[in-house]
């Protein structure tokens, strides 16, 4: 009887993909507790945060994808018209423009986005009848730029980014031609050094800085300067947990959000990092796999789209982490702290999980 | 159904493809990432553990020397020196009493270096190193170098300090630097200047060390050093030097300056001197003064609570926060808006009955002269500042042509001047007012702006540039303090530009009449005879008298009889040549009197060095040629 009930509350679940995540939340928290100096506080509202993301985790997996097809649309449109509220009345704070002041409470649309963007061309890309052609991309392409734009302009280049990745992934996936991407790709390349001689002497500076942060050791590139030294000292197998000095004596910045990384890496090593990219490609595996036995355009394009977010995430945080990236503010997916981040990941894996378990009723 | 399907699998197909190229776009990017973990972990290992471990790697900031502050001819009015400190690190001292108990053995430790220390212990963090004492000289460096085994936690460090030679003389106008507060901190956060003051104590905080701090301040260097276990550098693996501070020149002569300031005696008030052709700003007074040096390293609290509680008012900036009403020297601007408004133009003329009273009221608006001054146009109006015709002009033209048409000349706004805090003063207007207030404007308000009393309020600098405009026909020149900037390194010379901000049309002929005017005041019967006695130059002057607290109808105004504090200010402006002005000037002597007497030797002293390079005579031997002028000039002593 209870194994019954159990059974039917978890049958949208997939249970290869969840242990991963379990697996993934469970180090977050290690390397929390180390990160944050051994704080309870953090880790108790870091439980909170997974506990909440998990139970949007399974609503998500128990909706269909039909369901959300048909919401697709309407929740691109809210999440233009909030970006364009920002725009127009949103909250200044560090200089950018990106929340929103609902006078009970502060929303940051761009995380909207997150999810938006891939269902809505998804969505789109599904309502194409056969091979979509050339005007199809294009459309696409502009239904991209508007967030994208709106979002750049608050300005927040590194979200802007990575939400143009995700849209990307769904116009490379839908079939994008290969003949256009190596022109785009030739051409861009041939148009940096005419873009590069049209800055400014001050604005070239600050994207060497970008590139090359022991430029400014004391400002700009003091964060990832540290953080190189405590991935480097943490060698072959690592300080040991709680035992990463440079983790202990303060030298790291925003050690539990988006540096949480270079914390990992100290402490377990590079038997660590290895360990978690393995972890990492499981979990792109299983979703790459979701993707390619998803039944609908709809659904393969957004699983497809979801997986390669999570990987562009996950890429970019470890790649400005040890130095390879410029550092745009970009958490590690399931292992830093934050709500928010963690909310939108679980609700991408709940659709993942969703599409797989729904997949018998659409081939119907 | 069977083509559908097969599109459905040819579908899939192209999509599994381009998933597969997903997948080795995913596996090649983590590969590099891979590959960047085993360079730094496995290959680099050794490298960063060095850095690492220990926290062995140091990266210590060069603080660059400040630029220096020159005065026009090389004269060195700020300038830095280094000096050892004994500082200490809180964090790393247990017993912090105990220690500093134990220092004071070896070293003087006064209860003034013990209250800093205190106050600077609670501003800021235990790791930082705070010092206990300053200036140690040779003896006492090398006596506690010997102990220095016994305190851990305590250094001696050698650290550039701001020192200010001539300690009271322009304080204002220098200003000085402070440490770095929390304000401050925010301030460069905002501007991003924060990682260039990484090392950084001090920052300008008054007067021209505050105004020119991003020239002064220089870029700041690093050094990448590795320390030993007792932290003690062995190795600079990289170093960048630091930029110092540009110089800043003035076009002030301090010289100049010293003769000024001592023109005041122990007077309060404010003089600024500037050359209208330019706007180079040539003195800045403002009496009191203050000694800047107690400011640099935290000023105590003795000392504060007698700089900021005198009644004198040291602390003030007057020449650009004093406010007060211009009194008679308003009279020349009134004038000018008459004359370009039409109105009194030669050969108009009054018969001055010695009070002037609006149509349908009997208040008599008095003139200074009880017995009236007789025939009067426009020059001798202003030369013998004849209070019923300005009376009758300011009632004519109406407050909004008046202010107006002064606002031109830099009343009731700010000048771009190169110190912060420069305030607007005030030029009242019926819509003022009735803000203000709540209040109508009563037609006898405007009636006394003619002769600059009323709710009018101009700050020194306000006149000085006014009378400079004035004196330039009507251009108005930027006032500036500073003329070059100069590179530390190089030496070369980046000369601050003259800057037009106005030009205020103005009919020669409206001028003329009114520089006459001005002329006639410093020649006998002028109200201002003394000051143009045996000058050898020709001087445009006006004098002024500004009322402190009001005197009632019918009442005589006593000045012995009235407490020194309460007397009037004394107001003088001028300039010179009269015919080529190089300067022109404003002189403000608080509770002085009348500007002629009290004022107007003042500003003789300084145009005859600025003109003459004449030094002013012992101060005994100027008392009684004052007095033997002032007898030539009978009327000169009655009033302005």
């Amino acid at each position: 009887m209870i194994s019954k009930l159990f059974r039917h509350l978890f049958k949208h679940i997939d249970g290869f993909l969840m242990a991963c995540l379990f697996f993934a939340m469970f180090v977050s928290l290690f390397v929390l507790y180390s990160a944050s100096g051994q704080s309870i506080d953090r880790i108790s509202s870091q439980i909170v945060n997974i506990m909440v993301a998990l139970g949007v985790l399974w609503i998500a997996a128990n909706i269909s994808p039909q369901k959300l097809e048909r919401i697709s649309l309407l929740l691109y449109v809210v999440g233009v018209m909030l970006l364009i509220a920002v725009a127009m009345f949103g909250t200044i704070s560090h200089g950018a423009r990106r929340w929103l002041n609902l006078g009970f409470m502060q929303i940051q649309p761009s995380e909207l986005m997150r999810i938006a963007m891939p269902l809505m061309l998804a969505w789109y890309f599904a309502t194409r009848e056969g091979k979509p052609g050339a005007l199809s991309f294009i459309i696409a392409g502009l239904l991209l730029a508007l967030p994208v734009g709106l979002i750049m302009k608050q300005p927040d280049l590194g979200t802007s980014l990575l939400i143009a990745s995700s849209g990307f992934y769904v116009l490379f996936l839908a079939g994008l031609s290969w003949r256009f991407l190596i022109g785009a790709a030739v051409s861009l390349m041939a148009l940096m050094p005419v873009f590069w001689s049209m800055l400014h002497d001050y604005q070239r500076r600050r994207i060497e800085i970008l590139f090359d942060p022991t430029q400014d050791p004391l400002g700009a590139g003091y964060h990832t300067i540290q953080a190189i030294i405590a991935i480097g000292s943490g060698g072959a197998t690592g300080k040991g947990w709680l035992n990463g000095t440079q983790t202990q004596l303060d030298f790291l910045p925003e050690r539990t959000t988006d540096f949480i990384f270079a914390v990992f890496s100290e402490e377990f090593g590079f038997l660590g990092n290895m360990l978690l990219l393995g972890l990492f490609s499981i979990i792109i595996m299983r979703g790459l796999m979701i993707a390619s036995q998803a039944q609908s355009t709809f659904t393969r394009l957004l699983a497809g789209a979801i997986t390669l977010n999570f990987f562009s995430y996950a890429f970019v945080n470890m790649g400005m982490v040890s130095g390879i990236l410029p550092v745009v503010g970009v958490p590690l997916p399931l292992i830093s702290y934050g709500g928010t981040s963690m909310v939108t990941l679980c609700l991408g894996f709940g659709i993942l999980m969703s599409i797989h378990t729904h997949k018998n009723l659409v081939a119907n | 159904m069977g083509a559908e399907l097969k599109n459905y699998q040819l579908e899939q197909h192209y999509f599994r493809v381009r998933l597969g190229v997903a997948a080795i776009i995913v596996f090649a990017l983590f590969t590099a990432l891979a590959f960047r973990f085993s360079y730094l972990q496995l290959k680099q290992y050794e490298h960063y553990q060095t850095l690492a471990e220990n926290n062995r790697i140091s990266l210590v900031p060069i603080i660059p020397n400040r630029g220096l502050i020159l005065d026009k001819n090389g004269v060195v009015l700020a300038h830095n020196f280094f000096a050892y400190t004994l500082e200490i690190t809180p964090a790393k001292v247990s017993d912090l009493e105990q220690t500093i108990a134990e220092i004071a053995k070896l070293v003087e430790i006064s209860s003034l270096d013990r209250k800093r220390f205190k106050r600077f212990r609670e501003q800021s963090h235990s790791f930082e190193s705070i010092p206990i004492r300053t200036h140690l000289n040779e003896l006492e460096a090398a006596k506690f170098a010997v102990n220095h085994y016994r305190f851990p936690g305590v250094e001696i460090k050698s650290r550039l300090f701001r020192h200010y030679p001539l300690g009271k003389t322009a304080s204002h106008m220098i200003g000085y630097i402070g440490r770095i507060n929390d304000k401050d901190l925010e301030n460069l956060e905002k501007s991003g200047d924060l990682s260039n003051y990484k090392g950084s104590d001090h920052i300008g905080k008054s007067g021209l060390e505050q105004y020119y701090e991003s020239y002064l301040h220089g870029t700041t260097g690093f050094q990448q050093v590795e320390i030993d276990a007792d932290g003690h550098a062995v190795r600079v693996f990289s170093s960048n030097p630091p930029i110092p501070g540009d110089n800043i020149v003035l076009s002030a002569d301090i010289k100049m300056q010293e003769i000024a300031e001592t023109a005041f005696g122990d007077r309060r008030g404010a003089l600024v001197a500037i050359n209208p052709k330019t706007g180079e700003v040539l003195s800045y007074v403002s009496q009191p003064t203050f000694d800047p040096n107690l400011f640099v390293d935290g000023i105590d609290s003795e000392n504060w609570k007698m700089l900021n509680e005198s009644l004198d008012k040291p602390l003030i900036n007057r020449p650009l926060r004093g406010v007060y009403p211009p009194g008679s020297t308003f009279k020349p601007f009134v004038a000018l808006a008459g004359l370009e408004a039409g109105k009194r133009l030669p050969p108009y003329s009054i018969q001055d009955p010695g009070f002037f009273t609006l149509p349908g009221n009997r208040h008599r608006y008095r003139d200074w002269k009880p017995s009236g001054h007789g025939t009067v146009d426009m020059q001798k109006a202003i030369t013998v500042s004849c209070d019923t015709f300005f009376y009758g002009l300011a009632q004519e033209l109406g407050i909004e042509n008046l202010t107006n048409f002064v606002r031109h000349f830099g009343f009731g706004k700010r000048s771009e001047f190169d110190i912060k805090g420069e305030i607007e003063g005030l030029l009242p207007t019926p819509e003022w007012k009735k803000r203000r207030f709540k209040q109508p404007w009563y037609p006898g308000e405007t009636v006394i702006v003619g002769i600059g009393q009323g709710y009018t309020l101009v700050t020194p600098l306000q006149l000085a540039q006014a009378t400079a405009i004035l004196a330039n026909n009507g251009v108005a020149m930027r006032p500036h303090l500073v003329n070059e900037i100069q590179n530390a390194r190089s030496g070369q010379s980046q000369i601050v530009p003259h800057k037009i901000l106005d030009r205020v049309q103005l009919n020669p002929n409206n001028v003329e009449i009114v520089k006459r005017g001005m002329v006639d005041v410093t020649m006998p019967g002028g109200t201002a005879a003394s000051v143009g006695a045996n000058a050898g130059y020709s001087i445009a002057a006006k004098t002024g008298t500004a009322q402190v607290i009001g005197i009632k109808q019918n009442e005589k105004y006593n000045e012995s009889a009235i407490n020194e504090r309460h007397r009037d200010h004394a107001l003088f402006i001028a300039y010179a040549p009269a015919d080529d002005p190089t300067i022109a000037l404003a002189v403000i002597v608080e509770n002085g009197g009348h500007g002629g007497s009290a004022a107007g030797p003042i500003a003789r002293k300084v145009m005859d060095y600025y003109l003459l390079g004449k030094l002013p005579a012992e101060e005994t031997s100027n008392n009684t040629k004052m007095a033997t002028a002032v007898e030539n000039a009978p009327e000169e002593a009655l009033h302005d």
